[in-house]
């Protein structure tokens, strides 16, 4: 999502992380990894050099949805698993305006899964921020359509028996144009993500793992912990070979048709998978995001897919400007009197 | 050839058929050359939920009715006085609807002995005696139409399916109506399979021929142009009639029109011909749901946008939540309920008026929306720039009530000139409106205008208004989120106020009673209307006194309502569904009113609420 250059200030950007804070008290649990998230975005925001008044940034119910209240830009607290549906009709009657979803990962992927998959598809021109603690924070502590099988919580005491969904995966399989994943605490790693997904032109998804310390603390500690996130994450870079393991020591190749991480040492190198977000078939964007499950072994962060596709937004206005051009703007007096008349 | 012609004053005509027998059609046509030639009319047409089901069953007959004459009519007619059957399952779930004495048409071709058995008739029901007491025109409808296009380059198929137009060709002739557009209303719908139009005006003219030149009809008959007030008509449903007074709305106030809508019977309609309305700068978004479509509509409505979304009754129990937070949020947003049997799914394609009490209530917490309700097709375009009118001066949702009988019903209407409708022009805020104790000049999204009690609408993209709305409570003015309990209770208590406080600007409720001295009171709302008056009209006709009036808007009541109705002895209350405005009425004004209700699918008669009338006339002293 960006809004399009038209709209941007000829000077230099003037605000600062402090001109989008607002009055109002933060008020998620100390510790929370919501806290980062903010302070990531807040700090990013400024070098788009859009002004406050052309962001606009809607959300839904729960933790993550308390986001605009802390953001000196318009916004929207809406309700449970709505905001896509809401910042569709805002992002398409005001293309000039920059729109922003901040969503988690019960409200965007259980009761507003289908606004979700179909605000993906469509390429509306906004960005999505899906928070995901695998766990419900606000109702205190039940389990989430990202908790992994087998979660004791307290509407779970024998553990939960839903599979998953893999945001990232779903987000693919939904025709997103932008797919993404970023870490509440890696401010650089997260902070790359949110440009790209800014300068993309329609539906960006970026899903941020992030720690709730109250209901489900350390779920990304094995992604965090120095001792281990190396041997865990996976960090995505376009162009480059795609490298598993603490010292990138095993490769990825596709094997039978799937994707196998093998020493890099024994395979050709022309045979590693090379990163490309821009490649248009999703397929090995998808194969991708397969890695991380079901046990975190490898995790995948950075932008799994960018590529182009006419946004939702455009197209409808550019059907409003041929209708306009082919016929001629609306007369209203000539449309009440079209048809069959008499006069008397 | 000169056949002798008389005169009627008014006719009801009942086209039936199969759903494949193009029925709807060769009554909207025949609709249309009435409208042309100047008669009043009123149509109801009346199709199945399902759109093809199986040939040739009861379940798959369809209708239009539609009643013309030389004076105003206000109803499409209790009964057909010519009722059209192309097959036996027509006359089977139509006959019992012609009075004695009707004309009958039957299309003979399809009564064969298979067609009769399916819909159970054991034996020829044209043999029956009973049908003497109808003057019955047997004609092979049929095999007319395909000889009339022997030698034409057409499918056997398409000349069968020609056999609407042969019938439309035929009641034209009898009814002395104008051809023109109906030649025209071909040449362009075919345009583009020369050979096919070719076939359906031959077989139209072949129609009209065999009228004039067959002795089964001695006669045909003329019926008067209507004295209507002059200016330019045309004819218009109900739903074409609101998605224009939502075009006008935007028009009207310079915001963009932003349709957010979910297909759902009867209103689909309304999102086609918004759809079409392009040229307009109108946004129509097909959502992937009922909720996503009101979710939408508010969207657009907080970026500035006409926020409407269309729907039915069930459509609605899902955009409630939604409503709701229209409600909170205090922003403008248009939510038009075309109504349909119910509970559940019920009858999709029937009307009822039962959501009153949904738009009324139907939503968690106090939440307070205003209602109004159009009384025919043509006062759906009045209604919905009413209902912009209300949702844009006071920034709340709005809920129009129409129905499944105003949506595909039509009548005349008089075209209005775009500059003598309303003035909707909104002032979005601009500037700061509040000075803090330091000097400093902030925005408060929720301090209010005194008079109307509505908040700015500062839309994004302004600078310096940059504010945060949801669903928690605000803080009176200054807009932030507050638990404080006399907060909310203020703001509960405000929001109803300022509901409460549009009816300062509608007009009293008008009572017509000619002759002043009335001690029964008609009080209808809706679509009833018609039916209501016409009845009232007929009771008066027979020497008795009776006052009707009629609520366009339901939430909030016009002021002098109370008045109105304790100047009655007695207040009758007819609806289509089980009591819900006798409720209201009831709970708010403590008026005993009489209920007189009705929940078929179909509308009133006249002659039935004109019993109704005679017999509460009758139990009061006179």
């Amino acid at each position: 999502m960006s809004s399009t250059t038209a709209d941007r200030p000829t000077t230099l950007p003037t605000l600062t992380a402090k001109d989008l804070k607002t009055d109002q008290e933060v008020r998620w649990c100390p510790g929370c990894g919501d806290y980062a998230i903010l302070a990531a975005v807040q700090g990013f925001l400024p070098e788009l050099g859009v002004p406050r008044e052309k962001m606009v940034v809607i959300s839904g119910i729960g933790c993550s949805s308390r986001f605009p209240y802390y953001l000196n830009t318009y916004g929207m607290h809406s309700i449970h698993g709505r905001a896509p549906a809401i910042a569709t009709g805002l992002a398409t009657s005001r293309p000039d305006l920059m729109v922003w979803v901040v969503t988690g990962d019960g409200d965007a992927l259980s009761i507003g899964g289908n606004h979700l998959i179909h605000t993906l598809r469509r390429n509306v021109n906004l960005t999505i921020l899906l928070f995901n603690n695998r766990i419900y924070g606000l109702t205190k502590g039940q389990y989430s359509p990202t908790s992994e099988v087998g979660k004791i919580t307290k509407s779970t005491p024998m553990g939960s028996v839903d599979q998953p969904f893999n945001p990232v995966s779903l987000a693919l399989g939904a025709e997103a144009t932008f797919v993404a994943r970023a870490l509440d605490s890696d401010r650089q790693g997260l902070t790359e993500v949110l440009r790209a997904a800014a300068a993309h032109q329609g539906s960006s998804l970026v899903e941020i793992y992030q720690n709730c310390n109250i209901y489900n603390d350390g779920a990304f500690e094995v992604l965090k912990d120095p001792a281990t996130r190396d041997a865990h994450l996976v960090r995505l870079v376009a162009g480059e070979p795609i490298r598993l393991g603490a010292e990138g020591e095993r490769g990825l190749v596709w094997r039978r048709g799937h994707l196998e991480g093998l020493d890099a040492a024994s395979v050709p190198v022309e045979d590693l998978v090379v990163h490309d977000p821009y490649d248009p078939d999703p397929t090995t964007a998808f194969a991708l995001s397969r890695l991380t499950d079901p046990s975190m072994a490898y995790v995948p962060v950075g932008v799994f897919r960018d590529v182009d596709r006419p946004t939702y937004d455009r197209q409808v206005s550019a059907q409003l400007e041929q209708a306009s051009a082919q016929a001629g703007p609306g007369d209203l007096d000539a449309l009440l009197a079209g048809g069959d008349t008499w006069s008397l | 050839m000169g056949k002798p012609v008389h005169q009627l004053d008014r006719v009801v005509i009942r086209f039936a058929g199969d759903s494949g027998d193009g029925m709807q059609l060769a009554g909207d046509r025949f609709t249309s050359e009435t409208a042309v030639f100047g008669n009043d009319l009123s149509t109801l047409p009346s199709f199945p939920a399902e759109i093809r089901a199986p040939a040739g069953t009861l379940p798959g007959v369809s209708s239009f009715q539609l009643h013309f004459a030389d004076h105003d009519i206000l109803t499409p007619g209790d009964a057909p006085d010519v009722l059209v059957v192309m097959n036996p399952a027509a006359l089977r779930a139509n006959l019992a609807d012609l009075p004695r004495g009707g004309r009958l048409i039957v299309n003979i071709d399809e009564f064969t002995p298979r067609a009769l058995a399916k819909v159970g008739y054991l034996e020829d029901p044209l043999a029956d005696p009973m049908l003497t007491s109808y003057h019955v025109h047997q004609i092979p409808l049929t095999s007319l139409t395909k000889r009339a296009l022997d030698g034409f380059p057409v499918s056997k198929k398409d000349a069968d399916r020609a056999k609407n137009m042969f019938t439309l060709g035929l009641l034209s002739w009898l009814y002395s109506r104008p051809t023109e557009s109906t030649l025209a209303y071909l040449e362009s719908r075919f345009a583009s399979r020369p050979e096919i139009m070719k076939a359906n005006v031959a077989a139209f003219e072949a129609g009209w021929s065999f009228g004039e030149t067959t002795e089964d009809f001695a006669v045909s008959y003329q019926v008067h142009p209507a004295p209507l007030p002059s200016g330019t008509y045309r004819r218009i449903t109900g739903n074409t009639a609101l998605a224009y007074g939502l075009v006008a709305a935007s028009v009207r106030s310079g915001l963009p029109l932003f349709l957010g809508s979910y297909p759902i019977t009867p209103a689909s309609d309304i999102l086609h011909e918004l759809a079409r309305a392009k040229r307009f700068g109108v946004y129509t978004f097909q959502a992937e749901d009922e909720i996503a479509g009101i979710g939408a509509a508010l969207g657009a409505s907080f970026g500035g946008a006409l926020g409407v979304t269309t729907t039915s009754g069930p459509g609605v129990a899902l955009k409630s939540e939604t409503i709701g937070l229209a409600v909170a949020l205090e922003l403008p947003l248009v939510i038009c309920d075309v109504q349909r049997g119910g509970p559940s799914t019920g009858l999709p394609t029937k009307t009822e008026q039962a959501d009153l009490l949904q738009a009324m209530f139907g939503r968690n917490g106090e939440a307070p929306v205003p209602i109004v309700a159009p009384r025919s097709p043509a006062d759906c375009f009045d209604v919905a720039l009413e209902a912009v009118r209300i949702a844009t001066t006071y920034r709340t949702p709005v809920i129009l009530l129409s129905d499944g009988y105003l949506a595909n019903g039509s009548e005349p209407w008089r075209i209005p000139a775009s500059a003598d409708l309303p003035d909707l022009r909104v002032a979005f805020a601009t500037r700061p409106n509040h000075v803090g104790p330091d000097g400093q000049e902030s925005f408060w999204p929720y301090l209010r205008d005194p008079e109307t009690l509505a908040r700015p609408w500062a839309v994004p993209g302004t600078p310096g208004l940059e504010h945060r709305i949801g669903g928690l409570e605000k803080a009176d003015g200054i807009g932030t989120i507050s638990y404080d309990p006399a907060n909310h209770e203020h703001m509960v208590r405000t929001r109803a106020a300022k509901v409460a406080g549009i009816a300062a600007s509608i007009p009293a409720l008008e009572v017509d009673d000619p002759d002043g001295g009335a001690s029964l009171l008609v009080l209808s709302w809706g679509s009833t209307y018609g039916p209501v008056a016409a009845a009232t009209r007929r009771v008066r006709d027979a020497g008795g006194r009776v006052a009707h009036a009629h609520l366009r808007h339901l939430n909030p009541f016009p002021v002098n309502t109370g008045e109105v109705l304790a100047g009655y002895r007695r207040v009758l209350v007819p609806e289509m569904n089980t009591g819900q405005l006798a409720l209201l009425v009831r709970a708010r004004y403590l008026v005993d009113t009489v209920s007189y209700t009705k929940i078929a699918g179909v509308p009133f008669q006249v002659a039935e609420l004109t019993h109704v009338i005679s017999d509460n006339l009758g139990e009061l002293p006179g």
